[in-house]
């Protein structure tokens, strides 16, 4: 309809013909085709006349399905002789929506000529053309799900976005859609770019240049463009940089009070950047860090190798401190026959009971009140829920046909009820959902970033005392290794921490965004005005010794990132658990409680130290004792009722208990069911 | 002095003269030396393989996957990195690369005559003599310009040429500078195949050797080929047979035997390795070789090689293809005697290499009741039994030839 309305102003003709021809055609033809047959002739000479002189762009607008397209000259024929042909005629194919329409003798023509009407404002806005030369095509498309972007028209050298206009924009006179519409500002897709050249700067524009970036930010990311000074960084850096911002933890939208995720973080005391860039503006309301105090120095080793030291004062005063939710829910359902699941705490003797401390949690109308405390395995939801199979004579036997089906709090995982939701499926069968809450405190192990990729895991938390400090007695948060930096060449982070001090002293947020920020001796001068070294080194002060250190020491902010990798939900360990049913060796996984695999390169590692026995005893995970029969070598049974062993091919044979594993007997049976017969012979050791 | 190996005994000879030892000086060396020597060897049943494997493939994962290289001043490429490891140890026939370093006896030194040599090896192809070449369709024939200087600079002419080329079914005649190359039957179709098989007939050289580069190495000239003919250089006068190989070791197995074979594996795997910059003590690398060439011939490791032809059944069904060993087996009605360490540990069993290969050989008479034979692993604990899975054949057809194997019961 918007598109119609464009039309209407500048030519009528063109409108007519638009306007008769897409919607209405096509449906005529699906819906009349075998009576029209006979009439076709007839109504195809009205149609003719505005043939006279035939527009591609006209049949371009309409559906492909309007009008059949010519058939093709070529089509049959093999593609070598098409291509040949193709160059002796020296036309184009024409392709619309990924269907050919027709062919063209003036491509370039052609298509400056659609543009052109585009930026009228003739065409549809969302249509993009590219001409291929290289395969001699010309490919128009208007179909959903092409990624567009927006750029400055440029013509001769000039961008179409003048001052005048930027003037009246922060007028509030006009906006974004007066600039899409009136020429100045396109979207493209990703084939159409292919024709363009784009400088990236206002500086950069020459004569050829046919568009222009809105910002040189554009070229990044969401998630790349928060990072500060990214020019200054080697690109791999960004990468990572942008990769994490992804994992930070933040506040992820606000009215997550009311959400019912599965699970999500949210950071307790988070704060807009220090140092940011012209996306921060946007994204301030979801911040994703807090601003801290950095030194970069050694300390004592515990920040070797991208480990981080903390100063526990500062998590103890909140820093990084966040909220883990996580959701648990359940229907009641209906079953078949009437029978349907209870919502109710379930009473000793039933099928899969849990004990009775798990259901300490759970009131009487079994489900958990709000601020309740829970752990590992209490029960949060108490469920019972019908036998899947129940045979006639059990139903009249009255059997006990009910089984636990409660839900519990994860496996490591514990909290404080936090909200109960109770609502209906779509099935009007009962939902409940259950949310919990836990604190995380910031501790050793947890995961922090700054923005340019610079990672690492918290190895030590210093008390304040101990911390090194200035001669005002300033205190950094965080102590950041020096040898991360050479290697890595972050220069930004080392920007960032200058202009994060400076932001600082000066009471003010500071400018980095990529390309076009703040310069480097603008933030030495400010620095140095304020009566500070302009390079950002301190004289700092041991810690332990009091003593002074005998180099200074570069100290700023920076924005930090608490990355959603914390030990609490990764540590593990196990000595006896769960066995999978099936090998009888122990499960895998933290979730299910499961064991450290000794690999088979573990394995390898043993057998070369000779240690043979350790190696057994290892493996010993799964050992059985089987029963085998001398005479013919197979699995015998045990029978416990009447505390004897016996062959059951060879009845009276001698029986010997072998030591095992268990995946072994699963072997021997597995080869049973492929028709082998594997014939175990015994020696006495 | 007998426990010492040559050199180093060689070494400390050396030693002794050149410091003038006294003979009870050079006994208190030759204690310490032998101890040294003693202790640096490995235990018996410490597990040489595995650590020879360990050893080897480490280094290898960190081998990038660069291809080519630069082998030698003048440039001749050669395979080199992973892909000319698994070349080695995957046994290929051919090298991707083949090529060999030609050594020159005494007398034949000067650089003209390594060059003489080095340009009489090298193959030369029709087309390398033909300037152009036309395809008559009147005549049904092809027509060929000679490069007469070319000729001349290999003392040939075109008469030798002509006799040179051996084509099916064609004849082959002398025009001034021509060659005149017709089919004996008229055939238009094959006229352009045949064209291609015309400038593809050897003319002179050694058949597939492409490239010759003479080049100096350790004060004598060398001559490095891209292709290999070792029977043919061999034979050439001038050459040292000695000391000339290529690397293609089945080519050495043909001509010099298993022997030879193992040392260009060893030499090519230490190559490989050293020119990645990675350091392989050479003891693993014989290991390897001598295991890929105990039988007489070279076995490749893997699935049709070393690893495909183990000794137990369960090993060989753990590796690869398991169904088809264990089906294989069934039907011979193979017997694992559980000899392995890997079938060992399938069963849970102690394995009898390293702390598990030792075995108590008398029992005092009176304790046990039962006698027995003289193998028993220790074991711990609560010992019963070691079995052997014997896989006689499927129960139904093979069942008259059923072979009964001799079962210790006590």
């Amino acid at each position: 309809m918007k598109r119609k309305k464009a039309l209407r102003k500048p030519a009528k003709k063109v409108k007519k013909k638009l306007t008769k021809s897409p919607m209405k055609r096509p449906k005529r033809r699906l819906t009349k085709k075998p009576v029209r047959k006979p009439t076709k002739k007839p109504a195809k000479k009205p149609m003719r006349k505005p043939t006279r002189k035939p527009k591609l762009e006209r049949r371009i607008r309409r559906e492909p399905e309007a009008r059949k397209p010519k058939p093709i000259r070529y089509e049959a024929r093999r593609p070598e002789i098409r291509v040949v042909e193709k160059r002796v005629s020296g036309k184009n194919d024409v392709y619309f929506n990924g269907r050919v329409v027709g062919e063209i003798k003036n491509p370039v023509e052609f298509v400056e000529n659609l543009r052109k009407k585009r930026r009228m404002g003739l065409i549809s806005q969302q249509m993009n053309v590219a001409y291929h030369p290289e395969f001699g095509e010309v490919r128009v498309n208007t179909s959903h799900g092409r990624t567009r972007r927006p750029l400055i028209i440029v013509e001769n050298g000039k961008p179409k976005l003048t001052d005048k206009i930027l003037k009246k924009l922060n007028k509030d006179e006009i906006n974004w859609s007066y600039l899409t519409q009136h020429g100045i500002i396109e979207y493209l897709d990703a084939e159409e770019e292919e024709n363009t050249y784009i400088a990236l700067k206002p500086e950069d524009l020459g004569k050829e240049h046919t568009h222009l970036e809105i910002d040189p930010i554009t070229i990044l990311g969401t998630s790349a463009a928060l990072i500060p000074y990214p020019e200054y960084n080697r690109g791999d850096r960004i990468n990572y940089g942008a990769k994490m911002v992804g994992q930070a933890i933040g506040l992820m939208a606000s009215n997550f009070p009311v959400r019912a995720d599965t699970k999500f973080n949210i950071l307790s005391y988070p704060q807009a950047p220090l140092v940011r860039t012209n996306i921060s503006d946007i994204l301030d309301e979801y911040p994703e860090g807090q601003n801290v105090v950095v030194a970069i120095m050694c300390h004592d080793g515990y920040n070797l190798n991208d480990a981080t030291v903390i100063n526990k004062s500062s998590v103890e005063r909140g820093l990084f401190r966040s909220i883990y939710f996580r959701t648990y829910e359940t229907i009641k359902k209906k079953y078949w026959g009437g029978q349907e699941d209870e919502i109710r705490v379930p009473e000793p003797g039933i099928k899969g009971y849990l004990g009775e401390e798990a259901y300490m949690d759970i009131g009487a109308d079994g489900i958990t009140n709000p601020e309740t405390r829970v752990v590992s395995d209490s029960v949060l939801i108490g469920k019972v829920s019908p036998l899947r199979f129940l045979s006639a004579e059990d139903f009249a036997a009255d059997i006990e046909n009910r089984r636990e089906t409660s839900v519990t709090v994860r496996y490591g995982e514990e909290g404080i009820v936090d909200d109960i939701l109770i609502s209906e499926t779509v099935d009007s069968d009962q939902l409940i959902k259950v949310r919990i809450r836990d604190q995380r405190i910031l501790e050793i192990g947890d995961k922090l970033a700054s923005r340019h990729g610079q990672k690492g895991v918290i190895s030590l938390l210093v008390p304040h005392e101990d911390m090194p400090f200035t001669a005002e007695g300033n205190v950094p948060d965080l102590i950041f290794n020096p040898h991360a930096i050479p290697s890595r060449m972050t220069i930004g982070q080392l920007l960032e921490l200058l202009a994060g001090k400076m932001g600082a002293l000066a009471g003010k947020s500071m400018d980095a965004s990529a390309f076009n920020h703040v310069r480097e001796d603008e933030i030495r001068k400010a620095m140095k005005s304020m009566g500070f070294r302009d390079d950002g080194k301190q004289v700092l002060y041991d810690g332990n010794k009091g003593t002074k250190y005998e180099v200074m020491i570069f100290t700023g902010l920076a924005y930090y990132m608490k990355l959603d990798h914390m030990v609490s939900d990764k540590i593990h360990a196990r000595s006896r658990g769960p066995v999978t049913l099936l090998t009888k060796q122990p499960t895998e996984g933290r979730a299910k409680r499961g064991g450290l695999r000794l690999g088979e390169m573990e394995q390898q590692c043993l057998i070369g130290h000779g240690a043979v026995l350790t190696l057994k005893e290892r493996f010993d995970s799964d050992k059985t004792m089987i029963p085998i029969c001398t005479k013919c070598g197979l699995v015998a049974i045990r029978d416990i009722a009447k505390n004897k062993s016996y062959c059951a091919v060879c009845k009276d044979s001698e029986i010997v208990w072998v030591e095992t594993s268990y995946a072994f007997k699963l072997t021997l049976d597995e080869l049973k069911s492929m028709g082998i017969y594997p014939k175990l012979g015994t020696k006495e050791v | 002095m007998n426990t010492l190996p040559l050199k180093v005994r060689k070494e400390l000879d050396d030693y002794f003269t050149q410091h003038r030892a006294s003979e009870e000086k050079k006994k208190e060396i030759l204690d310490i030396v032998k101890t040294l020597y003693a202790k640096s060897s490995y235990d018996p049943e410490e597990p040489v393989g595995v650590v020879a494997a360990q050893s080897l493939s480490e280094p290898a994962t960190q081998m990038t996957m660069r291809t080519y290289h630069f082998a030698g001043t003048a440039g001749i490429q050669v395979t080199l990195g992973l892909p000319r490891m698994l070349e080695i140890f995957d046994a290929r026939r051919e090298p991707r690369t083949p090529t060999m370093s030609v050594y020159m006896e005494k007398d034949h030194q000067s650089i003209e005559s390594v060059r003489k040599i080095a340009s009489s090896v090298r193959e030369v192809k029709a087309k390398d003599v033909i300037i152009s070449t036309t395809t008559d369709l009147t005549e049904v024939q092809i027509r060929c310009k000679l490069d007469m200087k070319k000729l001349a600079g290999l003392d040939m002419d075109p008469q030798k040429v002509s006799k040179c080329i051996r084509l099916r079914n064609t004849e082959t005649l002398v025009e001034g500078d021509y060659l005149i190359v017709r089919p004996k039957k008229v055939d238009l179709k094959n006229l352009h195949k045949l064209k291609y098989s015309l400038l593809e007939s050897h003319i002179k050289g050694i058949r597939g050797i492409s490239q010759v580069v003479v080049t100096k190495e350790g004060g004598e000239w060398i001559i490095t080929t891209l292709g290999s003919n070792l029977k043919k250089v061999y034979e050439i006068e001038g050459v040292d047979y000695t000391r000339t190989v290529g690397n293609n070791m089945f080519e050495v197995l043909d001509v010099l035997g298993v022997e030879a074979a193992r040392n260009v594996i060893i030499k090519q795997a230490k190559y490989t390795m050293e020119e990645q910059g990675l350091g392989v003590d050479v003891r693993y690398i014989m290991l390897l070789a001598d295991l890929m060439t105990v039988r007489g011939n070279i076995r490749a490791i893997g699935r049709y090689g070393i690893s495909g032809q183990k000794a137990s059944v369960l090993v060989r069904a753990s590796f690869e293809e398991t169904k088809k060993h264990l089906t294989n087996a069934a039907i011979r009605g193979e017997k694992d005697d559980m000899k392995g360490t890997i079938e060992n540990i399938m069963m849970n069993q102690v394995a009898p290499i390293g702390t598990g290969a030792f075995t108590l050989i008398g029992r005092i008479p009176g304790l046990a009741g039962k006698r027995e034979k003289k193998e028993k692993p220790r074991r711990a604990a609560k010992p019963k039994k070691t079995k052997k899975p014997k896989k006689p054949a499927k129960p139904k057809k093979t069942k008259p030839k059923k072979a009964k194997k001799p079962r210790k019961k006590k």
